[in-house]
C-alpha cells in the first residue's frame, strides 16, 4: 500500500485545512511526526492549472466589453472618434445589454459553448496611474498605498512548499512551481524570499523551446568559452530535463493562429501541461496595450491596432481552448487575463485613450462558470476627462476566488495570503463551477525541512524547529510587507544540530508571518499562520 | 587607430598541418611590442579584471585620468600599506587544552606562540576570513591577485601543515616580495616553516635524505616539466642532499639550520645543469650557502624563467599557449625576466602594456575562479561593509563569501595538492574546470541571494545595493544607456541589439512600449525619493542585475 493510498483511507478530506488540524486531536501527536509534518507542510494536491494573462500597456476595457442598448449612447458620446458602432459589437451568450468588440469573434464562440466569463469593472480603491506602480499593485495585491515586496501567487505557492527552492525537484514535485514564458519570472511569482517561478526564454537555458534569440559565439576565445559556459548552463538547469521532455511527450497539438506572440506563447503552456508537468501556475504576456493615439483607423473604427490586439487576444485563447481539449486536459485548466488599469471613458483628441482605472477581465475555461459577472459600467452622459470606470470587483477578490475554489485552499488561508486591510474584505466571486475541489487528495512532503514551526496555524505562540550545520544562525521574523519585526535568535553553534525556539506572537494581528532562517550561505523561509 | 589594425588574427601558413583541432579558434600571432591603441573604457575595463578583483566604477574612472603606461605602473607600484594582521575574532573554544587566553579579542594572534591544535584551528579560520576581507578591501593595485597566485603557485595546504602561525608567516613572506624578485622570493620559501613541514623539509638529514621538496621545487616552482626541462631523478637527490638539515624551532616558530644533520659531500648534477657541482659545507653557514649555490645553478638555466612566465600567462591572460604564443610572447618575456635577474616587475611591466595583452582577441575569455566571481562582484557592486572597527561582524561576513568561494571549488591555501589549483594547469581543460553543474548553479545562487536578501549579522546587512550602482552611473534615466553602461562593467562580451531591447522591454519597461515610462519613474524617485518611487525603480534594477549575473557572459573577464 503506498503512503498516499495510506493517507487518503485514513484522513477525511477536511483534515487537510489548518485550522481543523489545530482543533484536531493531531495534538496529540509529537509534531516531529511524519504525519503531522505531512499535515503541517500543507501540500494540496490538485492537478489544477491557472493560467495568467499579462496584457501589458493598459488595455481599454470600454472598447473590449461595450454597452449596447439603453446604456449605448452614453458610450457613444463619450468618444465618438473611436467608439465603435453599436451594430458591430457582437453579442455574447445569456447576456443581455453588453457585447464584445467586432474583432473578438472566436472568444464569442467561447462564451456560446459556455467557457468564458466577463468580470466587469475589476479595479481597486484609490487607482494608481502609473503603468509601473500600477502593475506592482496587480501583481502583488497590495493597497494602493502599500509597499509590498512579493506576488500573490508567489505567496501562494511559498504557502504551499514552504521551504522552496531547497529539496527541490524531489519525486512530490518534480517539475518548476511556476513557469513565465519570458525571460524574467515576475514580482506576481515572487515569494517572500526566493522567486517560485521560472522563465522558459532565459538566455542561458532555453533557446531553443521557444522563438528566443540567443546572441552568437564569435570564433575568438571568448567566444569558445562562452559557448562552453552556455552548454553547462544549459546542461544543468534544474527543470531543463522535465520540462524538455514535457515538452518533446506531446507529438501533436491543435493550430494556432500565426504571427500572434500570445498564441505562441500559449501553445507553450498546452504542450507542457499536456506533457505532464504539474505546474501549478504559467504566466504569459502579451504588451501594446498602451495606446494614447491611433487606437483605431479613422475609416473603420471597428479595426486599427487595438482591434488587431484583442483579435490576436480571442484567436489565441480560443486556440488554446480548443487545443487542451484535444489534448485532453480541458478539465484541469482555467485562464485569466489582466491589464494594469483599464483607460479613460473619454477618447482623447489624438484618437486614442489615457490612462485609466476599473476594466473588464476575461475568464475561461470549461471549469469556468460562464457569462458576465457585474454591469456595465456607469458612463455620465457628458463624460468629461477626469471621469473613470468606477470598480466593481475588487481584483483581489478575484484572486482569492480562485484560490479558495480553483486550487481548494481553504478561506482563512487564503485571507492570510493577503495583505492586511484587505483580507478580511475580500469576496468569494461566482467564477468557478462548483465541485472543482471535490476531488482533492490530502497532502504530502516536499523538499528539505530545515525549519518548521508547530503548532501552525497557531493563535499566541509557536515553536520553531530549525536544522542547523553550527556557526552563526540566525532566524529573523517578517511580515507579510517584508518588514523585518523581530530577530528571533541570532547564536553560533559550536556543532550542526536541532535546536527549537519559540515565537511569541503576542500583539500581532491574525495573518501570515514568515520565518527566514540564515545559516552560513543557507537561508530558506517558512510561512507561519496566526489565527484568532 | 582602429581597433582592427590590431586585431591581428594568425595568418593561414602555407604548409597545411596534417590535423586540425576540430573547432579553430583564432589565436594570435601579436607579441610584446608596447601597445599604442586606443586607451578608452574597455581596454581600462579589461587591465582592472586582470589584475584586480573586478573592474570597480570609480577605478575605472580614475584610471580614465591616465595613459596606459602609467595606469599599468600604477598597477604595479602599490603605495598603501600592508593591511592590518589578522585578529583573535573567535572565542577560545573550551575544548583548547592550552587556549590562548593571553591574546585578548580583537588583537592578533600572529606573533603568539600556541600549539594547541584546537586553538590552531581556529586561527586558521581567521586567517582565511582576513584573507577574503583584506582582497574585498584592495587597493587600486595588482598586489592582491598576484599574492593569490603566488600562493597558489607553492602549493602549501593549512590543513597540512596544521598551524596558521606558520601558515600567516608564509603569506607575510610572499606579500613582502609580491612585486619584488621572484629568486629570492624562492630562496625563502625553500626555508620557510609551511614549506619545511608541507614538504617534509624538516625530516630531510644527511642519512636519510627526504626528496619532497628537491622533486617539487624543480618540478613545480622553478624548472617546471616543458618540453626543454631535462633534469633528472638524479638532480632531485641532489637537490634534496642539498637541502638537508633545515629544522624548524617549536618554540620560535623559526626555521632553523642543524649543521650535524647536513649532508656535506658534494653534490653533482646532471648535464642539465652543465655538471654542475655544489661543494659540500660544514659549519652553520652551510645551509644557505648551499641552497645559494642551488638557486644560482637553477636560474642560470633557461628554463625556469618560461615555466614561470608560462604559469604568470595561464593566470593573468588565456590558458592556451599555441607556437606563436610561446615564440612571440613567452620566449621575450622569459628573456625579460632573466635579464632582470628574477625581478617580477619588470616582466608583468612588459606583458601588461604589450599589444598581445590588449589584442581584441584575449580579451573577455579568462573564467573568473571563484575568488574573482565572488569578491569581483562585490567590488563591482561597491558593496558597503560595516566599518572596520567592528571586527566581529566582518569577519563573519567575510567568513560567509569565504564559504561561498569554497563551494564554489576553491579553497585558497588549501589545493588539492602541491600543484595547486587544476585550472591552471590541467590539460585540456584548464580554466574550463571552473565551470561544471555543481558550481555554476552556486554561482547564480550566490548572485542572487546578494541581490534579493544579502545577509544579516548583528543587526547589519551586506548586499547588493542596485540603486547606488544605477546612480553611480552617467545616466540612468535612460534605460538604454544605464543598460549599456552598467553591461559595459559586468561584460567584456556585449550583447547583441535585439537581447538588450528584449531585456530592456521585457525587465525595465515592464512589457511597455516606451522609453519614457522607465525615464519618468527614476525622475519621480530622484525628484520625490520615497519608499513607493523607490520600490518601482529598485524592484526593476534588481531583476535586471539578477539577470545580468545569471548569463553566461558574467562568468567571463
Amino acid at each position: 500500500m503506498k503512503r498516499r493510498d495510506f493517507l487518503l483511507s485514513t484522513i477525511p478530506a477536511a483534515a487537510i485545512l489548518p485550522e481543523v488540524i489545530n482543533g484536531y486531536s493531531v495534538k496529540t501527536f509529537d509534531a516531529s511526526s511524519p504525519l503531522i509534518q505531512a499535515l503541517m507542510q500543507g501540500i494540496t494536491l490538485t492537478d489544477h492549472v491557472l493560467v495568467i494573462i499579462q496584457l501589458a500597456g493598459g488595455n481599454d476595457g470600454l472598447n473590449m466589453v461595450i454597452p449596447v442598448g439603453a446604456a449605448y449612447t452614453n458610450y457613444y458620446n463619450a468618444r465618438t472618434n473611436i467608439a465603435i458602432p453599436e451594430n458591430k459589437v457582437l453579442p455574447i451568450a445569456g447576456v443581455t445589454g453588453t457585447g464584445i468588440h467586432t474583432a473578438m469573434t472566436a472568444l464569442q464562440s467561447m462564451f456560446a459553448d459556455g467557457k468564458a466569463k466577463v468580470v466587469q469593472a475589476v479595479g481597486y480603491p484609490q487607482p494608481n496611474f502609473s503603468h509601473f506602480r500600477a502593475t506592482d499593485i496587480w501583481m502583488s495585491a497590495s493597497n494602493s498605498d502599500q509597499d509590498v515586496y512579493n506576488g500573490w501567487a508567489g505567496r501562494y505557492l511559498n504557502y504551499e512548499y514552504p521551504n522552496f527552492p531547497a529539496g527541490y525537484p524531489n519525486t512530490d514535485m518534480p517539475d518548476p512551481l511556476a513557469i513565465q514564458i519570458g525571460s524574467t519570472t515576475s514580482l506576481t511569482l515572487q515569494g517572500p524570499s526566493v522567486n517560485m517561478g521560472m522563465s522558459i526564454t532565459n538566455p542561458s537555458s532555453f533557446y531553443n523551446l521557444v522563438s528566443g534569440t540567443t546572441d552568437p559565439t564569435p570564433g575568438t576565445p571568448a567566444g569558445k568559452e562562452l559557448k562552453f559556459i552556455r552548454l553547462v548552463n544549459q546542461q544543468t538547469q534544474k527543470y531543463s530535463t522535465v520540462i524538455r521532455n514535457a515538452s518533446n511527450a506531446v507529438t501533436q497539438q491543435g493550430v494556432y493562429p500565426t504571427n500572434n506572440s500570445l498564441g505562441d506563447q500559449l501553445k507553450i503552456v498546452a504542450r507542457l501541461i499536456k506533457g505532464g508537468l504539474r505546474t501549478r501556475i504559467y504566466m504569459v504576456s502579451f504588451g501594446g496595450f498602451d495606446t494614447h493615439s491611433v487606437q483605431v483607423n479613422n475609416a473603420d473604427t471597428t479595426t486599427g491596432g487595438h482591434a488587431t490586439l484583442l483579435q490576436r487576444v480571442s484567436d489565441a485563447i480560443k486556440a488554446f481552448q480548443d487545443d487542451i481539449k484535444f489534448l485532453g486536459v480541458e478539465e484541469r485548466v482555467i485562464g485569466m487575463t489582466f491589464s494594469e488599469f483599464g483607460r479613460r471613458i473619454k477618447s482623447n483628441s489624438s484618437v486614442g485613450t489615457d490612462h485609466g482605472a476599473a476594466a473588464p477581465m476575461f475568464l475561461f475555461g470549461s471549469r469556468i462558470d460562464p457569462g458576465m459577472l457585474g454591469t456595465n459600467p456607469t458612463i455620465p452622459s457628458a463624460a468629461t476627462v477626469n471621469d473613470n470606470v468606477p470598480m466593481q470587483y475588487d481584483f483581489r477578490s478575484i484572486y482569492a476566488t480562485i484560490l479558495e475554489k480553483w486550487f481548494c485552499l481553504d478561506n482563512s488561508v487564503v485571507s492570510s495570503l493577503f495583505p492586511p486591510n484587505i483580507n478580511n474584505q475580500l469576496q468569494s466571486l461566482p467564477l468557478v463551477k462548483t465541485g472543482a475541489c471535490n476531488s482533492v487528495t490530502p497532502p504530502s512532503t516536499s523538499g528539505d525541512l530545515l525549519i518548521t514551526n508547530y503548532p501552525n496555524p497557531f493563535t499566541n505562540s509557536t515553536t520553531i524547529r530549525f536544522k542547523t550545520e553550527g556557526g552563526h544562525t540566525l532566524i529573523q521574523i517578517m511580515d507579510t510587507l517584508g518588514r523585518e519585526l523581530k530577530v528571533l535568535l541570532e547564536t553560533d553553534y559550536p556543532a550542526a544540530g536541532t535546536y527549537t525556539v519559540t515565537f511569541n506572537s503576542e500583539n500581532l494581528p491574525p495573518g501570515v508571518y514568515y520565518a527566514r532562517f540564515q545559516n552560513g550561505v543557507t537561508q530558506h523561509v517558512r510561512a507561519m499562520m496566526k489565527v484568532r | 587607430m582602429d581597433r582592427r589594425d590590431f586585431f591581428t588574427p594568425r595568418q593561414r601558413r602555407k604548409i597545411a598541418k596534417p590535423v586540425a583541432e576540430p573547432i579553430q579558434t583564432f589565436r594570435t600571432e601579436s607579441g610584446i611590442s608596447t601597445y599604442t591603441g586606443a586607451w578608452t573604457e574597455p581596454e581600462i575595463i579589461h587591465l582592472l579584471k586582470r589584475t584586480m578583483f573586478g573592474a570597480k566604477k570609480a577605478d575605472i574612472d580614475y584610471f580614465k585620468t591616465r595613459t596606459m603606461i602609467q595606469a599599468v605602473d600604477e598597477l604595479l607600484n602599490p603605495t598603501a600599506p600592508s593591511p592590518a594582521l589578522p585578529i583573535k575574532e573567535y572565542v577560545t573554544s573550551t575544548s583548547a587544552t592550552t587556549p590562548d587566553a593571553n591574546i585578548a579579542q580583537g588583537t592578533t594572534w600572529v606573533n603568539d606562540i600556541n600549539s594547541d591544535g584546537t586553538v590552531q584551528s581556529q586561527r586558521t579560520a581567521s586567517y582565511k576570513k582576513w584573507w577574503i576581507g583584506v582582497m574585498i578591501n584592495q587597493d587600486r593595485s595588482i598586489r592582491e591577485k598576484l599574492i593569490m597566485f603566488l600562493v597558489d603557485h607553492f602549493g602549501n595546504e593549512t590543513s597540512t601543515v596544521g598551524n596558521a602561525n606558520w601558515i600567516y608567516k608564509q603569506h607575510d613572506l610572499v606579500r613582502q616580495n609580491v612585486l619584488g624578485n621572484f629568486k629570492s622570493l624562492v630562496t625563502n620559501i625553500t626555508k620557510d616553516v609551511s614549506m619545511l613541514r608541507y614538504l617534509n623539509g624538516y625530516l630531510n638529514v644527511a642519512s636519510a635524505p627526504d626528496e619532497n621538496y628537491g622533486r617539487e621545487l624543480q618540478e613545480l616552482f622553478t624548472v617546471g616539466k616543458g618540453s626543454d626541462s631535462h633534469y633528472t631523478e638524479s638532480d632531485v637527490q641532489q637537490a634534496a642532499k642539498v637541502l638537508t638539515g633545515w629544522q624548524i624551532n617549536g618554540n620560535t616558530y623559526t626555521s632553523v639550520f642543524t649543521p650535524s644533520r647536513h649532508s656535506t659531500v658534494n653534490k653533482t648534477f646532471s648535464a642539465f645543469y652543465n655538471n654542475t657541482v655544489i661543494q659540500g659545507r660544514t659549519g652553520a653557514t652551510a645551509g644557505d650557502l648551499e641552497i645559494a649555490d642551488l638557486m644560482n645553478m637553477i636560474f642560470s638555466q633557461q628554463e625556469p624563467a618560461k615555466y614561470i612566465v608560462r604559469k604568470i600567462y595561464r593566470w593573468f591572460v588565456y590558458y592556451t599557449i599555441d607556437d606563436a604564443t610561446e615564440t612571440n610572447v613567452i620566449s621575450p618575456l622569459a628573456d625579460i625576466f632573466r635579464n632582470n635577474n628574477y625581478e617580477l616587475k619588470p616582466l608583468l611591466s612588459a606583458l601588461f602594456k604589450s599589444e598581445h595583452f590588449f589584442d581584441m582577441l584575449n580579451r573577455g575569455c579568462m573564467i573568473k575562479n571563484p575568488a574573482d566571481h565572488v569578491i569581483g562582484s562585490l567590488r563591482e557592486m561597491n558593496t558597503q561593509f560595516p566599518a572596520a572597527t567592528d571586527w566581529d561582524t566582518n569577519y563573519g561576513f567575510w567568513n560567509t563569501f569565504y564559504s561561498w568561494i569554497v563551494n564554489m571549488g576553491q579553497n585558497p591555501h588549501d589545493p588539492p595538492n602541491v600543484s595547486g589549483m587544476p585550472a591552471y594547469y590541467q590539460e585540456p581543460l584548464f580554466h574550463e574546470i571552473w565551470i561544471n553543474s555543481d558550481s555554476l548553479p552556486k554561482r547564480n545562487q550566490y548572485t542572487d541571494t546578494m541581490i534579493n536578501s544579502g545577509y544579516t549579522r548583528n543587526g547589519q546587512r551586506v548586499q547588493f545595493n542596485c540603486m547606488a550602482f544605477a546612480q553611480s552611473l552617467a545616466n540612468p534615466g535612460d534605460p538604454n544607456d544605464l543598460i549599456d553602461e552598467a553591461l559595459r562593467i559586468f561584460f567584456m562580451n556585449d550583447l547583441s541589439a535585439v537581447s538588450k531591447t528584449q531585456i530592456k522591454t521585457q525587465i525595465l519597461l515592464t512589457g511597455q512600449q516606451w522609453d519614457y515610462y522607465w525615464t519618468n519613474a527614476w525622475a519621480a524617485y530622484e525628484v520625490s525619493p520615497t519608499t513607493a518611487n523607490f520600490n518601482i525603480v529598485n524592484t526593476r534594477l534588481k531583476s535586471l542585475f539578477q539577470y545580468f549575473f545569471n548569463l553566461s557572459e558574467y562568468q567571463l573577464a
